[in-house]
């Protein structure tokens, strides 16, 4: 449950870098997606022609903040976000490094207190890091969304334990790999780890043939999840063996 | 009967041009207080098979026919191709770019552009692509018209309307949209290019566009924006710096002009011929304004013509 809300297909898809208006809302139908994001901080109040026609997508709305490198910034764009969109759901990022995109978990976590006491529902954008992800928590998050891998890098889970960590550590918050996947087997990778949904855009919006990878996404997530609810199997070391019990000759 | 083009960008020009060759009456309208024309803002690249990184094949096929048309109708149509170069660490960018598109060979960039010997290892590029000056283009094209007699005036038109007006056409067509372009014009006397060079950046990527007499058109950014207005800093920053990462030379330019244009653009991006109870549209060229007008505006002289031959 993402604030209340259940969601059937656990793709996220972002919106932005598609060929087109119209190949991004094929992407969306392909791949099933039920949320998507959408950015507000360079388009403004002007951007209202794309906003239109995003909204026959008939998809929920996760407006970010992508874009915002200060408190104040993200802030602002996030109060702008529920007047023009109508809905307190916010994906909220800021952005420490401009460079490799790796959120500032400090300016993240006070500007999640404040838009969380306004009744925002906060999707934060952040790294795997326990402390981080219990700040949010306690400034009232209900989400979590830590990165696959910097932003835009197709690296994939690039921190596989922490993020192995992490899910073990917040068994009942649902948790969004966010950023960083590059190919479908990565999607359902964190699917296989026991994550809630998985966030992306680059890896889409950027294929050579956008639809064609949004249908794969959205079967790879569905693959991922349906394999960790039905128990995956536990890896068994047979390469080096262990102590053989029958049809071993007896030399002595 | 005469036909009314109306606009004054490349799409109404090509237009009227495309409608005289045929012999057809034109009369070319552009309304009071318009604003400047956002193919004055233009790259003037004639790319079809770069486009084809993100447009359809039906913009890269169709596309190509636009140098030949653009030669045989104004001076200055350089053929010397489209160089594509990555920095370093982005070269994957370049692979997809290779894969996403046709027409190409993979060069030594210093070996076509010396001043870019030793910045770039390998860069691709398309030999058959050209460009030219779009403000030249469109100042040739309103010569030759007016040397054919064609009048070019405000008020209201007298004949069949082909609307050409761009995004300001958006209150006849509620699904064309404004995409923001922000470019600008730099004197770089340090720096030699001699044809267009497209820099691949996941955020950040521009293209630079030789003009003559060492200057130097950069573009151009990608705003899903409405917003008329200058250029921002963030623009202007991610421009010049990507130019800069281009060739150091860059720094030491002169900036003469920052521009902002609204590329008019349909949800799917390709232009269209839209017939309208009282007028026939041609818009949504999106980025496509120099490569796509010249053949939207063929299609629709042939149409014209053969109903004009039937009227008769």
């Amino acid at each position: 449950m993402f604030y209340g809300v259940d969601l059937t297909s656990r793709l996220m898809l972002g919106t932005a870098q598609y060929p087109s208006p119209q190949v991004l809302l094929e992407a969306i139908e392909a791949s099933g997606a039920e949320v998507i994001t959408v950015s507000l901080r360079r388009e403004g109040a002007a951007g209202g022609a794309f906003r239109d026609l995003l909204a026959k997508s008939r998809c929920r709305l996760l407006p970010n903040t992508a874009g915002c490198h200060t408190f104040r910034e993200a802030v602002t764009t996030a109060r702008m976000a529920r007047e023009v969109f109508g809905t307190s759901w916010i994906k909220l990022e800021v952005i420490g490094h401009a460079d490799t995109l790796q959120p500032d978990p400090f300016a993240l976590v006070e500007a999640a207190r404040v838009l969380c006491a306004e009744g925002f529902d906060v999707f934060p954008y952040t790294t795997e890091d326990l402390i981080v992800g219990e700040k949010l928590l306690e400034a009232g998050c209900k989400v979590l969304m830590p990165w696959g891998a910097p932003i835009g890098s197709g690296q994939g889970l690039r921190n596989l334990q922490g993020l192995r960590t992490m899910r073990a550590h917040f068994p009942d918050v649902p948790l969004v790999v966010d950023a960083g996947i590059g190919a479908p087997s990565q999607a359902a990778q964190a699917m296989e780890l026991g994550f809630d949904a998985v966030l992306l855009n680059t890896a889409v919006a950027k294929a050579v043939n956008p639809v064609g990878m949004a249908r794969a996404f959205g079967r790879a997530i569905q693959a991922g999840r349906e394999g960790h609810q039905a128990g995956l199997m536990l890896e068994r070391d047979m390469a080096s063996a262990s102590t053989p019990v029958f049809g071993l000759a007896e030399l002595a | 009967m005469i036909h009314s083009v109306l606009g004054g960008g490349v799409t109404a020009l090509c237009c009227a041009m495309a409608l005289s060759d045929r012999g057809l009456d034109v009369e070319v309208i552009v309304p009071d207080g318009a604003p400047e024309p956002a193919s004055r803002f233009a790259g003037g690249m004639l790319a079809p098979f770069c486009e084809g990184e993100s447009a359809p094949e039906l913009i890269v096929a169709k596309g190509q026919a636009s140098v030949n048309w653009w030669a045989a109708h104004v001076p200055d149509v350089v053929r010397r191709g489209t160089l594509v170069v990555a920095p370093p660490r982005d070269v994957s960018e370049l692979e997809r770019f290779a894969r996403a598109t046709r027409e190409h060979d993979w060069v030594s960039p210093g070996d076509l552009e010396p001043d870019l010997a030793g910045r770039f290892a390998r860069g691709l590029f398309f030999s058959s692509e050209a460009h030219l000056d779009p403000r030249h283009a469109l100042s040739s094209l309103k010569s030759s018209l007016e040397s054919r007699g064609v009048s070019f005036r405000t008020g209201a038109p007298r004949g069949r309307i082909v609307d050409c007006r761009g995004v300001a056409s958006h209150d006849e067509l509620a699904d064309l949209r404004g995409v923001r372009g922000e470019m600008l014009i730099v004197h770089a006397p340090d720096v030699t290019l001699t044809r267009p060079v497209r820099l691949l950046h996941p955020r950040f990527p521009c293209y630079i566009v030789p003009r003559e007499n060492g200057r130097y058109m950069i573009g151009a950014t990608m705003v899903e924006s409405a917003r008329r207005g200058g250029v921002t800093a963030r623009a202007a920053m991610e421009l010049l710096s990507a130019a800069y990462t281009l060739h150091p030379g860059f720094a030491e330019a002169e900036i003469l002009e920052l521009g902002a244009g609204l590329r008019p653009s349909f949800p799917d991006n390709i232009p269209a011929i839209r017939h309208a109870a009282d007028r026939i549209h041609v818009n949504g060229m999106y980025r496509h304004g120099f490569l796509m007008a010249p053949v939207c505006a063929e299609q629709l002289a042939t149409e014209l013509a053969e109903l004009h031959a039937h009227a008769d």
